[in-house]
């Protein structure tokens, strides 16, 4: 049985020290190890900018693939192996602006694949521009008079949009982080969890401590009831979207692969490929 | 006696033409007569005028033909608009509701048959279009009866009186134009042979060679003229445990594809022109990755929204270079129905040998024309899967990674798919080390980059060239790709007749260029004539590139919309003399 650190390689990660994104690189090791996985079954799916480089940070099979593409990658692969666990990550301009429309209908799909998003509020890669994600007034080189755009609720989004799994934490909490991981990884379907990461070279407003101060836990609400998609969009409007932990999961609705006529139960990836003969006069025939 | 006709029906979309058409070609193909369908259409749903033109012959065709032998039109504008192409005896038959009137200079003769009235009687005024069956039938000299199984197959399942009804209106039709006819009018079409052939569309072909190939997802936006190949996929694959995912757009469709053939599922995607703009980032991506993919480029009038449901050759030029970046790609051009359903399985085989994106490229009468095939043997599809690892691996040390980018001499690196032990490894669309962790070191650039390019410098494929070369030294080379094909022999065979000697190249593996077997066709033709719908002669362009003699080459281009004639074809080459 792997542990943790079965999903460790050698490679060193490139982030800046103190980036958010090294505990979200731990949090995914645990929860691999947690829920059984050995390194061979998961694949990382990542797009691009510096929280896009984790599928090379984990032992197991990654790719690294196209700005804003990570989720069309990941449910590619989840459709030719079922067995295998997939997970989705990048930043937030990689989901929240040049891959928004995967987002959105892979949240409305359904196919079970985990999206976990790091969330700093700033392009880091590129060296400092807006995000999606910045807040109104928020000052960066591309919006030097402070961004007069609105900023996107993701959570908010995903409900709308049909989710069944909508959750979300921050970088510093690594053990609500790693169980909030798993939790996606065992749901059927597809499950988003977007998580504050921290920029330390170019957020100076988005800050650890910005955080800390700002957040409200979800298992501090009393009586907070994760089934309930009313409470759930209420709790995030009453929040400003600041809040952490399982916001919201629909545990009746079956995933895409489970509503997909004829698909087969086995990985398409062991079908056999060679088509006999009666098969093929039978299509044939459709043409005579 | 008669061995060949060209009929066509029109009227305004969305009253039924498609059917008409689709009813009399089946019963024809099933006497055993070749056929060859052309469809004009507009990219509306109802309105707009609309024909299906078909030639009917007792040998294969491939090419619409340049004149017409019996025009059904359901109103005016269709005989305004097609009277032209009818020969002297050719024949209007044409609904008398709207008062046909008979175009002053033609000497085709018109006949006002009460399509409508008929069917009215019948019961309903939908059945019209089978009146307009039966009165071809009369022309024809056929055996309405023909049609009574068709007719039976379309309308079993609406009930016996309905199969009975139409086949009623199709004997009124019959009927009315028999007494009507003049005598020496009716066309006496040789008997086929009554073999047992295909009638089917490109985009069937495609579709059908995918499946043969063990093909079990795709994933595809909608798009003329692609669309065919998804929607017979969505139907095909289910029961073979595969899937088919409409994307909610076409960066999707390719990146999922990719996904899927990483998964080591066999995988495509099929577009035309503006999604394949789209798409050239991940096809990149697929080079890089060394990830196979199979993408169908059915190619329609460009640029931007262009000419979406009309035929053009515009898309050649991005197929081969599209994406930034260098890249192996492998592009295939299929010229025959046939041969769109052979290489698309092959396709499979290549971007597994090759682990680099293979581009189908198709046309819109290739994609559309519905044609008669000879059966297709699913026998001759092999499947090769290149260097896929199967078994066990063995274990590597201290965890490291796969060599999955293994410089090799053939330039082909071992491939793992996720799920195999000791087969971990990184994929990614930075440059990268033998086992995939990114590297921008000078010299492993230069060892990946070679390593990439190599591999389809000497790529196997069964026929780069369709040659009908006969001369040693010809006056003419007449070269195409995609659907010319057929016009491009016709004219051929009227050139020859005039005392030219012509030799006919079809270029099947566009790239990487079969420069080769190009260049010594090339030395041995005075003049060389590429024929392409496009308006600035990228074969010729490409031709020129690969083998010189740029003043040899001469452009034949149209880029109207509609697909050569094989007598512009003829003319055109003619003036080279």
């Amino acid at each position: 049985m792997a542990t943790f650190k079965d999903f460790r390689n050698s490679v060193k990660p490139n982030w800046c020290p103190g980036c958010g994104d090294f505990s979200v690189q731990a949090a995914i090791q645990r929860a691999a190890a947690n829920v059984g996985l050995e390194p061979e079954n998961l694949a990382v799916i990542s797009g691009i900018g510096c929280s896009g480089r984790i599928s090379g940070y984990i032992n197991s099979y990654g790719f690294h693939g196209i700005h804003g593409r990570s989720l069309p990658i990941a449910q590619g692969v989840k459709m030719a192996n079922r067995d295998l666990t997939v997970i989705a990550s990048g930043g937030d301009g990689d989901g929240f602006a040049i891959g928004m429309g995967h987002t959105i209908h892979a949240i409305r799909r359904n196919v079970d694949v985990t999206y976990i998003v790091m969330d700093n509020q700033i392009y880091g890669l590129t060296k400092g521009q807006t995000s999606p994600r910045s807040a109104t007034g928020f000052k960066t080189k591309s919006t030097p008079e402070g961004s007069i755009e609105q900023a996107i609720a993701p959570m908010e989004m995903a409900l709308t949009a049909g989710a069944t799994f909508v959750a979300q934490s921050f970088s510093t909490d690594l053990k609500d982080l790693t169980a909030l991981i798993e939790a996606g990884i065992n749901h059927k379907g597809f499950s988003l969890i977007n998580v504050f990461s921290p920029c330390v070279t170019y957020n100076k407003v988005n800050t650890y401590d910005w955080f800390k101060e700002n957040l409200t836990k979800l298992s501090d609400i009393e009586g907070y009831d994760p089934n309930n998609r009313e409470e759930a969009m209420q709790v995030l409007m009453k929040h400003d979207g600041l809040v952490t932990g399982l916001i919201y999961q629909n545990t009746e609705r079956p995933s895409y692969q489970e509503l997909l006529k004829g698909y087969s139960e086995k990985p398409l990836v062991d079908a056999e490929l060679k088509l006999d003969q009666e098969h093929f006069d039978k299509l044939a025939a459709e043409f005579m | 006696m008669i061995n060949q006709l060209s009929w066509k029906v029109g009227g305004q979309q969305g009253e039924g033409i498609e059917s008409t058409g689709e009813i009399f070609s089946i019963a024809l193909n099933r006497l055993g007569y070749y056929l060859y369908g052309y469809r004009h259409f507009s990219s509306r749903i109802k309105g707009g005028h609309t024909n299906n033109k078909i030639r009917v012959s007792t040998t294969q065709v491939r090419s619409i033909s340049d004149d017409l032998d019996i025009l059904v039109a359901f109103d005016q504008e269709t005989v305004d608009l097609n009277y032209k192409e009818l020969h002297d005896r050719g024949i209007i038959i044409a609904d008398a509701k709207f008062n046909p009137k008979q175009p002053e200079d033609t000497n085709a003769s018109l006949y006002a048959v009460p399509f409508t009235d008929l069917a009215t009687e019948l019961g309903t005024s939908l059945m019209k279009n089978m009146v307009a069956v039966g009165a071809t039938c009369a022309v024809l000299d056929l055996d309405i009866n023909v049609f009574r199984e068709v007719v039976q197959e379309i309308f079993g399942k609406k009930g016996q009186q309905v199969v009975d009804k139409n086949m009623e209106a199709v004997k009124a039709g019959f009927d009315y134009m028999k007494e009507n006819l003049a005598e020496d009018a009716v066309m006496h079409l040789e008997k086929a042979d009554g073999k047992k052939r295909l009638f089917m569309i490109g985009n069937d072909a495609i579709a059908l060679g995918a499946v043969a190939a063990g093909c079990r997802f795709m994933a595809a936006y909608p798009i003329t003229p692609a669309s065919e190949i998804m929607e017979y996929l969505i139907k095909a694959l289910p029961p073979l445990g595969g899937a088919v995912i409409q994307t909610e757009d076409e960066i999707a469709a390719v990146t999922m594809a990719i996904g899927a053939n990483y998964g080591g599922v066999r995988a495509i995607t099929a577009s035309a022109g503006p999604g394949l703009s789209l798409k050239m980032e991940a096809i990149g991506l697929s080079g890089i990755t060394e990830q196979p993919l199979v993408i169908v480029d059915t190619q329609r009038g460009g640029p931007s929204t262009g000419l979406p449901t009309k035929q053009e050759q515009s898309d050649l030029m991005q197929m081969i270079y599209g994406t930034h970046g260098e890249i192996p790609k492998i592009v295939l051009a299929p010229s025959t129905v046939q041969e769109a359903f052979y290489d698309t399985a092959e396709a499979f085989n290549l971007a597994e040998e090759y682990q680099c994106p293979v581009i189908v490229l198709s046309d819109l009468q290739l994609s559309l024309g519905k044609q008669t095939v000879e059966p297709l043997d699913p026998n001759k599809v092999e499947i090769r899967r290149g260097k896929l690892q199967t078994g066990e691996l063995p274990e590597i040390e201290n965890k490291g990674y796969f060599k999955r980018y293994e410089v090799t001499e053939d330039g082909v690196s071992p491939r793992v798919i996720p799920g195999m032990k000791n087969g971990i490894h990184h994929v990614t669309g930075v440059e990268h080390d033998e086992t995939g962790k990114p590297s921008e070191s000078a010299a492993n650039r230069n060892a990946q980059m070679d390593k990439r390019m190599r591999k389809i410098e000497n790529i196997k494929f069964d026929t780069p060239v369709y040659k009908n070369a006969p001369h040693d030294e010809a006056d003419l080379l007449i070269v195409g790709f995609n659907s010319t094909r057929g016009a491009i022999e016709e004219a051929i065979g009227r050139l020859e007749n005039d005392g030219l000697k012509v030799n006919h190249a079809h270029i099947r593996l566009i790239h990487p260029f079969p420069a080769d077997e190009m260049l010594s066709l090339v030395k041995s033709a005075k003049k060389v004539a590429v024929v392409e719908n496009n308006a600035t002669g990228q074969l010729a362009n490409i031709l020129k590139m690969n083998v010189g003699h740029a003043e040899k080459v001469k452009k034949v281009t149209k880029y109207d919309g509609n697909p050569f004639l094989p007598h512009e074809i003829y003319s055109r080459c003619k003036e080279l003399f």
